[in-house]
């Protein structure tokens, strides 16, 4: 890949993990609180159901592992296995559309 | 007087270790180890030296297991148990016996750019740089590099990814990325910054723990990451 997209990707990298540290202190930090006084799945639920605000909080949680995890995956795979080239990057792109679909189906499950 | 055991690498990417009994002496070094070796019991052995006094880089070795520069390794400092165990470097071809080839390791020092491109001539002034100021102090933490390659042995990222640039080159580029003399930046971060350059290091700051002159090359590593992405953002990479 060209210095461009190399350094594209980096830039894309340490952006979505400054978001992810937020994301996962946020999500940790709201199921501990959330569990303490007994909350049923149903319950929860019904605070989540119809909120903008955890539906943004949660998007973007999942934009972020989206971008983080197969530009993490790309060295793995070239050093341990050797795979480099475009047929890697196409098939990482593929997991990003992946994990960005099946974390977005789970979002819209728990807001609508 | 106590004897030193030594195994050395005898061959070239195949080969094996050969024993050896060689006698201690006061403040001896593993070069004069391997001197005494080559001198004395076997003249067949390849090493390569030069200065003997850590300024040329040619001597580096893997001795017990870690790349050291021979020359200022001194035997107390590494040997278990009265043995040594003396190979070339890692991550490098052998040429044979302790003689590693370090073309692919200049060869990368090429590919990055790694030569002073300037654009005075003899009928111009110098160029007057502050010796307090950034780019000059960035340059003075990277500029005693000897060549030595101890850090391009000692890097995983090498070991797992052969077409990667190494700490040396990149080391090397990030001051002359700093020399304001130079005119050749962006073409040096486009070298710099593509499949296997800079972005490709992992920080495990092999390179920055091994460096005999106690360099920091990840931290060169790492200014040239953020250079290459300001260049990015602005249009300039």
């Amino acid at each position: 890949m060209s210095a461009r997209g190399e350094t594209l990707l980096w830039l894309a990298q340490r952006a979505s993990a400054a978001v992810l540290a937020l994301c996962v202190t946020v999500h940790l930090a709201t199921m501990v609180y959330a569990i303490q006084g007994g909350l049923s799945a149903a319950e929860i639920l019904g605070r989540t159901r119809g909120h903008w605000g955890w539906l943004a909080f949660y998007a973007t949680f999942v934009a972020a592992v989206a971008v983080h995890a197969p530009i993490g995956l790309r060295p793995v795979l070239g050093e341990w296995l050797g795979w480099r080239g475009a047929s890697r990057d196409v098939v990482l792109a593929a997991l990003a559309l992946v994990l960005g679909g099946l974390g977005m189906r789970a979002v819209l499950g728990v807001f609508g | 007087m106590d004897a030193l055991r030594v195994r050395v690498w005898r061959g070239a990417a195949e080969g094996a270790f050969q024993a050896f009994e060689v006698p201690r002496q006061a403040s001896q070094t593993v070069l004069d180890v391997v001197t005494t070796i080559q001198r004395v019991l076997d003249p067949s052995l390849a090493y390569r030296f030069a200065c003997r006094v850590g300024m040329c880089g040619s001597c580096a070795m893997t001795v017990n297991g870690v790349a050291r520069w021979t020359c200022r390794t001194h035997v107390d400092q590494v040997a278990r148990d009265g043995q040594l165990e003396i190979a070339p470097l890692r991550n490098l071809p052998v040429i044979r016996d302790l003689v590693a080839d370090m073309s692919p390791f200049f060869d990368k020092w090429a590919r990055a750019e790694g030569r002073f491109r300037g654009a005075r001539t003899r009928h111009d002034d110098f160029e007057r740089i502050a010796p307090q100021s950034a780019p000059r102090r960035a340059v003075d933490a990277g500029i005693e590099c000897i060549g030595c390659a101890v850090c391009y042995a000692s890097c995983d990222v090498v070991a797992q990814n052969p077409e990667y640039l190494g700490p040396a080159a990149l080391n090397r580029a990030w001051t002359l990325h700093n020399d304001l003399r130079d005119v050749a930046r962006r073409e040096r971060l486009r070298a710099v910054a593509g499949d296997a350059g800079c972005h490709a290091c992992h920080t495990q700051m092999g390179c920055t723990e091994r460096c005999p002159k106690q360099l920091t090359p990840t931290a060169s590593i790492a200014g040239l990451k953020r250079a290459a992405a300001k260049a990015w953002l602005a249009g300039e990479l």
